[in-house]
């Protein structure tokens, strides 16, 4: 049993979770955007260690290194499409794409 | 004990330091500063991982998160070309007060994890929680192999994503 108690490890998970959540949500920068999911993503990586260490398992940390490898391969699909959103719209904002026809 | 020298006032300490540099983040408007603030945060996430005793957790998040998937914002912020849009807009070099912030929690970071290497008692409080890299490598090449393989061809996909997106585009081809 560990020192701190899990309520308290959910509760800093849930406000990183939020703080990147309104990132995503307010942000019209897709670069800042990505950085925000990168907050949300390490946000649940919290949650999960915290509920891992408080049962002494090491179900939580694998949980973390498979949102790892989920965060490392987002990044590098998301900021090559960004790289190409870039190089054809000069700009990074994401409301040009509200006229992308699929 | 008082509440600073005890684990859990570190933990509020490095949360609370979390918190702050998530916020920069998300609030920032210059992105190379969004991105230290970015590194700041993982960073004491890292701490916050140590404290509940998962030191591999923690070193993973360093390595992985503040080294590699950081170093790959900062290759993509300069290929952006944001810089050229700086030097016209921005004002003119305000001294050392731009890293006033990123230095400041990084320096309140590395003073914790110092107290929590140089304290034994605390220590010792530490190593009867944790959860070795030992235990972690058992589980994870035992119950749960497919995932691991599963992983691998996650990011194999993404290797293969952003290797297809971001090369220059032909003449007249699009994506």
């Amino acid at each position: 049993m560990t020192d701190i108690p899990l309520a308290h490890v959910l509760i800093l998970s849930s406000l990183l979770f939020t703080i990147g959540f309104v990132g995503v949500v307010v942000r019209k920068n897709t670069l800042f955007m990505l950085m925000s999911l990168e907050v949300m993503l390490n946000a649940v990586g919290v949650a999960f260690i915290g509920a891992g260490s408080v049962w002494q398992e090491a179900d939580g940390q694998i949980m973390f290194m498979l949102i790892l490898t989920l965060a490392a391969a987002e990044v590098a699909v998301g900021l090559a499409l960004l790289i190409r959103m870039q190089r054809r719209y000069r700009t990074l904002d994401i409301d040009v794409l509200s006229k992308m026809k699929g | 004990m008082s509440l600073f020298a005890s684990i859990e006032g570190l933990f509020y300490l490095a949360a609370l330091i979390a918190v702050i540099a998530s916020l920069k983040v998300v609030t920032g408007k210059n992105t190379v500063h969004a991105l230290l603030y970015l590194v700041i945060s993982l960073l004491a996430v890292a701490v916050c991982f140590y404290l509940m005793g998962a030191p591999f957790a923690a070193g993973l998040e360093v390595i992985v998160y503040a080294g590699a998937i950081l170093v790959l914002f900062v290759f993509a912020v300069m290929m952006f070309g944001l810089g050229v849009d700086e030097t016209m807009h921005a004002p003119q070099s305000k001294g050392l007060s731009l890293w006033f912030g990123p230095m400041l929690l990084a320096a309140l970071l590395l003073i914790e994890l110092v107290f929590v290497i140089d304290n034994s008692e605390l220590k010792l409080q530490l190593s009867n929680k944790m959860v070795d890299a030992k235990q972690v490598g058992i589980l994870l090449y035992g119950p749960y192999l497919l995932a691991v393989e599963i992983a691998s061809f996650l990011l194999l996909a993404g290797l293969v994503a952003g290797y297809h997106y971001a090369k220059p585009e032909h003449q007249g081809r699009r994506l």
